[in-house]
């Protein structure tokens, strides 16, 4: 079994049910209604098998080994290699990616009905393009998975997004191809000055402080977009709100990651001067991000933008945990990425379930749920106390954890951090109780019904996941500690 | 969780598990499984849990009071929680003097409430799921108090949190509860901002959040200087702060207490779990807990002396003019633990316990009491609209006057007969006089507050007992009692009458037709005047008479008396130099008297006021004077916090959002640059799908051109 390409097995997968849905209108020609529901099938077997070959790969995965696991390298173009590997940095990300699809595939089971091939399709490239960001070891395989991410996310907002769609893609175009061009360069500039694109390499490659500052620069305008952090943020809410619910989920749940993603991956090992001589500009950015835009989710009237905003303060905890350069900033950080996908994740899916019923996403066109659908009360009350970083829940572990280790560097940073966490469960509850409680007042509520057992399922492993990481998220340190330990160790080795 | 092999050994530790574990399984199985094996079964599983954790818990404080069990010397270890370096959290049952009175007070009280509730919530239509949320609440309020590391505390302390939550907004339709929930979680949360940067402060200090560890450091420590920003402060002092921080909110303290009143929004059981006797005092028990860390910072212990005194003063006289019954007590709540916060700030930590121990037992009594009333009363809780019930509910009357007697502190000096309240209030103010000695002048500051505070507790808990007992009827009894047509007042005031607030869903919700129809039954038939409660409510008030009497004299030699130090063992640390406990026995005598003296003063005013003279309290309400207004108004604290922080942050995410956002981000950035190209509306729409390919083509173009390069260069 050491010899089987897991990797690529896991990246390619989705693409080949691609190949197969897409397939679909020259297999089945008639009627339109058996073509939707085999693409349908198709994707969600495919994302299920990538989940159980995601678990087998976490299992199968020496946690104790600081070095990259299950590596695949064969030349691909010059000095460019087709290099892919793991460690406990990534490990988690991709099972987050795998545990997310086929949710989203069964939220879009009814919900989406125009285009159900492409949709499908769409998809499962996307899912390929993820898990390879995650897997790559080949700095410009990276940058071709990264960007080419986008392509697929663009087209779900465009094609199955809301009435405002042209416009929240235009910004997220604008802002992602800003922030691409700045990476593209600094990429080309790193491989030509260490005549390797090989990320272990680059780690290994001791930059010149100078060059470090550029280019710790030129990977921030792209990581801090996709993030994303203040002052670059305002494509996300537009974003989240036209897309469909399951665009949400993995916007909100993967993409935002890969920024994350790629400050851990690149900016800390590689430019450790730059990143700890930046670390203030972070943490000031960060603090901003948290305070800002909780107080702007505060006057949201919209409850997907007011989800949205939320997301961007709590990505202000990752960039504060991983800059603080410290264990538990970094492993905080890391497990708020994970926790962020699942509560966030979940959260959208909740606008999902009643945006199916009524087709509008504003916060005073509900109230009084709870009397029709108390099921559907009680989930949301569970992610919204997720999101609140109520203890218990997985949401708690992250924040406590980057504030901790941001207080280590700098207290007053962590103290406005924490100041986030009052303003977050003032705009939660108000939400809250704006949909949920009190009595109905629109005649359209009358008949809404609760949850059905699609609906629930989907729910479940969320809930599984949201609650058993609250209370024993050492079963996600025990993955990263080993990585995360060495990174830091390296960082702090470096700089001094 | 499965417990280490060493645990399973000793009696305290099995019984421990009991405690904690048995509330747990009570909440999962009324809370998830009510549909399936029926309401009533699920009800009497949580209230039986709760029994037997109430007899498993009395039997570890009395064993621990009589020397007839040993509490394990180490937390019981059960998992694992958080392990990320050296910040390390386990999952544990703490055993000490402390933990032990906290757990027979709340599974104590939370037992007589869960029996209580049967009577009082006996037609609300979602009984199931209220008996989960007070299991929870127990069950978190144990992990809070048994924690033997600071971020099980902090669990613990926001799964009250939560708990008090879900059960202020318990009758969900009524907006006033919403508001009040939500108020009481996000001061809460305020206070936690500081409870969490005092956790972080404490792991940077010492490397650790273990209480232990945290604890044996502070010798080292004392010295130690904290960047904050451009300062340089005591560490020590920075962590206790911070710490007392979270105290005063969860304890409602003088800045942060506007969310008591508040909550009682909630059904009146919860107010006498949750918002007399158990959570508010959690503040307490975290300043006695942090013994050592306070005997270290002077500065704090300072100023934790004057808010509780503030607090203590200034909750008393807001309470003697509130009308509505359950404010009355919850504003006398916000004063005792007042009381205990300036007791543990002068170092009476024992004194601060001891209140807080019999607080628990006449607290609960009277809030139970008051809901025996209001349940009396038809869901009245307008004292104004009371008077003369005493003829009508005797058993209730005569419970209620044994509270009275025991939170105004009657009893004789230097002999054991007084009620509970008598022996603790004494103690506390007697150890404060005794710092005042030593030259604490925060203590002597405290102590005549404290007087004049004990003055205001004595009168409005008269003036409580004689406008709600005494006097001419303000009620009438026949079918057409007021609030049966006044729906929208009805449901303001009164906490059992959510289902009035009904109307609008009653003809589409199932279980809201449930809650209308019940209330319909009962409403219409003839109203007879006040009624005495059922027995399964009058039973828990009898049992918690016994402890408001008794708890005082039985205990006080154990708390505050002889063998305290030994009663504490470990679990109060006192400095060398902190003698109070002792010095307290040498106080000048009129100290001994004074508390007696004040009580008579306060009964007097009340008894002119109420009692001989009826109507003249209202005359005064009714003049409008300025003084009045004042504290019926609560000094303004609610207007003042609406205006700066509530409409503060609106603005503030206004400005951000439409000026920084919009304006600014937006504005200068995505649609600056359409606005310059010129991307009129029209134009984007036919090139929309075009970008896509745009894109896909640049970066295609990009990757190619990044590819020749580099082979280009590599070559």
């Amino acid at each position: 079994m050491d010899n089987l390409p897991i990797l690529s097995i896991l990246t390619w997968t989705p693409s080949v049910a691609a190949v197969l849905i897409l397939l679909l209108p020259r297999l089945i020609t008639s009627p339109e209604a058996a073509r939707a529901n085999a693409a349908r099938w198709i994707a969600l077997i495919a994302t299920l098998v990538v989940l159980v070959l995601a678990i087998w790969m976490t299992v199968a995965f020496d946690e104790t080994n600081p070095a990259y696991q299950f590596v695949e390298r064969a030349d691909w173009y010059g000095m460019i290699q087709y290099h892919l590997g793991i460690d406990g940095i990534s490990v988690l990300l991709i099972l987050l990616t795998a545990f997310l699809m086929p949710l989203c595939i069964l939220a879009s089971w009814t919900s989406v009905q125009k285009r159900v091939v492409e949709y499908m399709a769409a998809f499962m490239i996307l899912q390929t393009l993820m898990i390879g960001v995650f897997c790559a070891l080949d700095i410009v395989l990276f940058y071709v998975f990264f960007e080419a991410g986008l392509i697929p996310m663009y087209l779900i907002i465009g094609i199955w997004g809301g009435k405002n769609r042209v416009y929240a893609a235009y910004k997220f175009f604008l802002y992602t191809l800003l922030g691409s061009l700045f990476l593209l360069i600094a990429v080309a500039w790193m491989a030509v000055t260490a005549k390797t694109t090989s990320i272990p390499d680059l780690q290994a490659f001791e930059f010149t402080k100078h060059a470090q500052t550029w280019l710790w620069l030129a990977f921030f305008a792209s990581f801090a977009v996709k993030m994303p952090m203040w002052p670059v943020h305002t494509w996300l809410p537009d974003a989240h709100v036209e897309a469909p619910t399951a665009g949400s989920v993995i916007l909100a749940g993967v993409l935002l990651k890969m920024g994350g993603y790629g400050f851990l991956r690149f900016s800390l090992p590689m430019f450790p001067d730059a990143s700890n001589m930046f670390a203030p500009l972070v943490f000031l950015l960060s603090g901003i991000a948290i305070v800002y835009t909780s107080l702007v989710a505060f006057r949201q009237t919209d409850i997907k933008k007011l989800i949205a905003y939320s997301s961007v303060a709590h990505m202000g905890f990752v960039t504060m945990g991983i800059f603080s350069g410290n264990e538990q900033g970094v492993q905080g950080a890391l497990f708020q990425m994970l926790s962020h996908g699942v509560i966030s994740g979940a959260l959208f899916l909740c606008v999902g379930v009643i945006y199916d019923r009524m087709h509008t996403r504003e916060i005073a066109q509900y109230g009084g749920l709870v009397n029709r659908m108390p099921i559907y009360a009680a989930v949301f009350m569970l992610f919204t106390m997720g999101n609140v970083g109520l203890p218990g829940t997985s949401g708690f572990v992250g924040e406590i954890l980057t504030m901790q280790g941001a207080f280590i560097v700098d207290p007053v940073t962590a103290m406005v951090a924490a100041s986030g966490v009052i303003l977050s469960a003032a705009y939660m509850l108000t939400l809250y109780r704006k949909v949920i409680f009190g009595t109905i007042v629109n005649p359209a509520l009358n008949d809404i019904t609760d949850m059905n057992a699609r609906e629930i399922l989907i729910f479940v492993p969320l809930i599984a996941a949201a609650l058993y990481l609250g209370f024993q998220p050492n079963i996600i340190f025990d993955q990263t500690a080993t990585s995360a330990v060495a990174l830091v160790d390296a960082f702090h080795a470096n700089f001094k | 969780m499965s417990a280490e092999p060493h645990a399973a050994s000793g009696l305290a530790e099995t019984l421990a598990h009991v405690v904690v574990l048995a509330p747990l399984l009570g909440a999962l199985i009324c809370g998830l499984f009510n549909r399936f094996i029926g309401e009533k079964v699920a009800m009497f599983v949580a209230t039986a849990l709760l029994f037997v954790a109430a007899a498993c818990a009395a039997t570890i404080f009395i064993g621990h009071w009589n020397h007839s069990l040993h509490l394990p010397a180490k937390p019981i270890r059960l998992a694992t929680w958080i392990d990320v370096g050296a910040f390390k959290s386990t999952w544990s049952i703490r055993l000490d003097a402390i933990s032990a009175v906290m757990m027979i007070v709340v599974t104590g009280v939370s037992s007589l409430v869960h029996l209580y509730s049967w009577g009082y919530m006996a037609e609300d239509p979602h009984k199931p799921r209220f008996f989960a949320y007070l299991s929870l609440f127990t069950f978190a309020m144990l992990s809070l108090v048994t924690a033997a590391d600071f971020m099980q505390l902090f669990f613990g302390w926001e799964g009250v949190g939560l708990a008090s939550y879900l059960l202020i907004g318990f009758w969900y339709h009524k907006r006033s509860a919403n508001d009040a929930q939500i108020k009481a979680f996000v001061v809460n949360r305020v206070g936690d901002f500081g409870f969490a940067l005092g956790i972080m402060a404490v792991f940077f200090v010492f490397g650790s959040i273990e209480f232990k560890q945290v604890f044996d450091q502070i010798p080292q420590k004392a010295d130690m200087m904290l960047a904050w920003g451009v300062f340089h402060l005591p560490a020590i002092e920075i962590i206790a702060f911070l710490l007392f921080i979270g105290a005063m909110g969860k304890s409602a303290q003088f800045f942060l207490h506007t969310w008591l009143p508040d909550a009682m929004e909630g059904p009146t059981p919860v107010s006498a779990l949750i918002h007399a006797a158990t959570m508010v005092t959690a503040g307490v028990v975290l300043v006695c807990l942090c013994s050592p860390i306070y005997e270290a910072a002077p500065a704090t212990a300072g100023f934790i002396t004057v808010i509780g005194a503030v607090t203590a003063l200034f909750a008393a006289t807001v309470g003697i003019a509130q009308n509505d019954i359950k404010r009355v007590i919850a504003y006398s709540t916000c004063s005792q633990l007042g009381f205990m916060f300036f007791a543990a700030g002068i170092g009476a930590y024992q004194a601060a316990m001891f209140h807080l121990f019999t607080h628990a037992f006449f607290k609960a009594l009277l809030f139970l009491g008051a809901g025996s009333v209001i349940h009396g009363m038809h869901h009245e809780q307008d004292m104004r609209k009371m008077g003369d019930v005493a003829r009508h509910m005797k058993i209730t009357f005569v419970i209620m006057l044994i509270g009275t007697l025991a939170i105004t502190g009657v009893g004789i000096p230097h002999t054991p007969f007084g009620f509970a309240g008598f022996f603790s209030k004494d103690a506390i103010l007697e150890t404060t006089f005794a710092a005042g000695m030593t030259g604490n002048t925060a203590a002597q500051l405290a102590f005549w507050m404290a007087l004049i505070a004990a003055t205001l507790t004595s009168f409005y808990s008269w003036r409580l007992a004689f406008m709600t007992f005494h006097g001419t009827p303000k009620w009438k009894a026949d079918a057409d009692h007021g609030h049966d047509h006044d729906h929208g007042a009805g449901h303001e005031t009164s906490d059992s009458a959510h289902a009035h607030a009904q109307p609008a869903v009653a003809h589409v919700g199932e279980v809201a037709h449930d809650a209308a129809g019940s209330h319909d039954d009962h409403a219409h038939h003839a109203w007879h005047g006040p009624h005495e409660s059922p027995l399964v409510m009058l039973i828990p008030l009898i049992i918690l008479a016994f402890g408001a009497v008794f708890a005082g004299s039985i205990f006080y030699d154990a708390f505050v008396g002889h063998y305290a130090k030994e009663f504490w063992g470990n679990a109060i640390y006192t400095a060398p130099d902190n003698n109070v406990l002792k010095d307290k026995y040498s106080v000048p005598t009129w100290v001994f008297y004074a508390p007696l003296v004040v009580m008579l003063i306060g009964l007097a005013a009340a008894l002119y006021f109420y009692l001989f003279n009826e109507g003249l309290g209202k005359k005064i309400a009714d003049r409008k004077g300025l003084a009045h207004a004042f504290l019926e108004n609560k000094w303004y604290f609610d207007e003042l916090y609406e205006a700066v922080f509530v409409k503060g942050a609106r603005a503030l995410g206004d400005l951000f959002w439409k000026i920084g956002d919009g304006k600014l981000i937006d504005g200068l950035g995505p649609n600056g640059i359409a606005a310059a190209l010129n991307f009129g509306s029209k134009k984007a729409v036919k090139i929309q799908s075009g970008y896509v390919y745009h894109y896909a083509f640049l970066m295609l173009i990009a990757a190619v051109a990044l590819g020749a390069f580099i082979l280009y260069r590599g070559a």
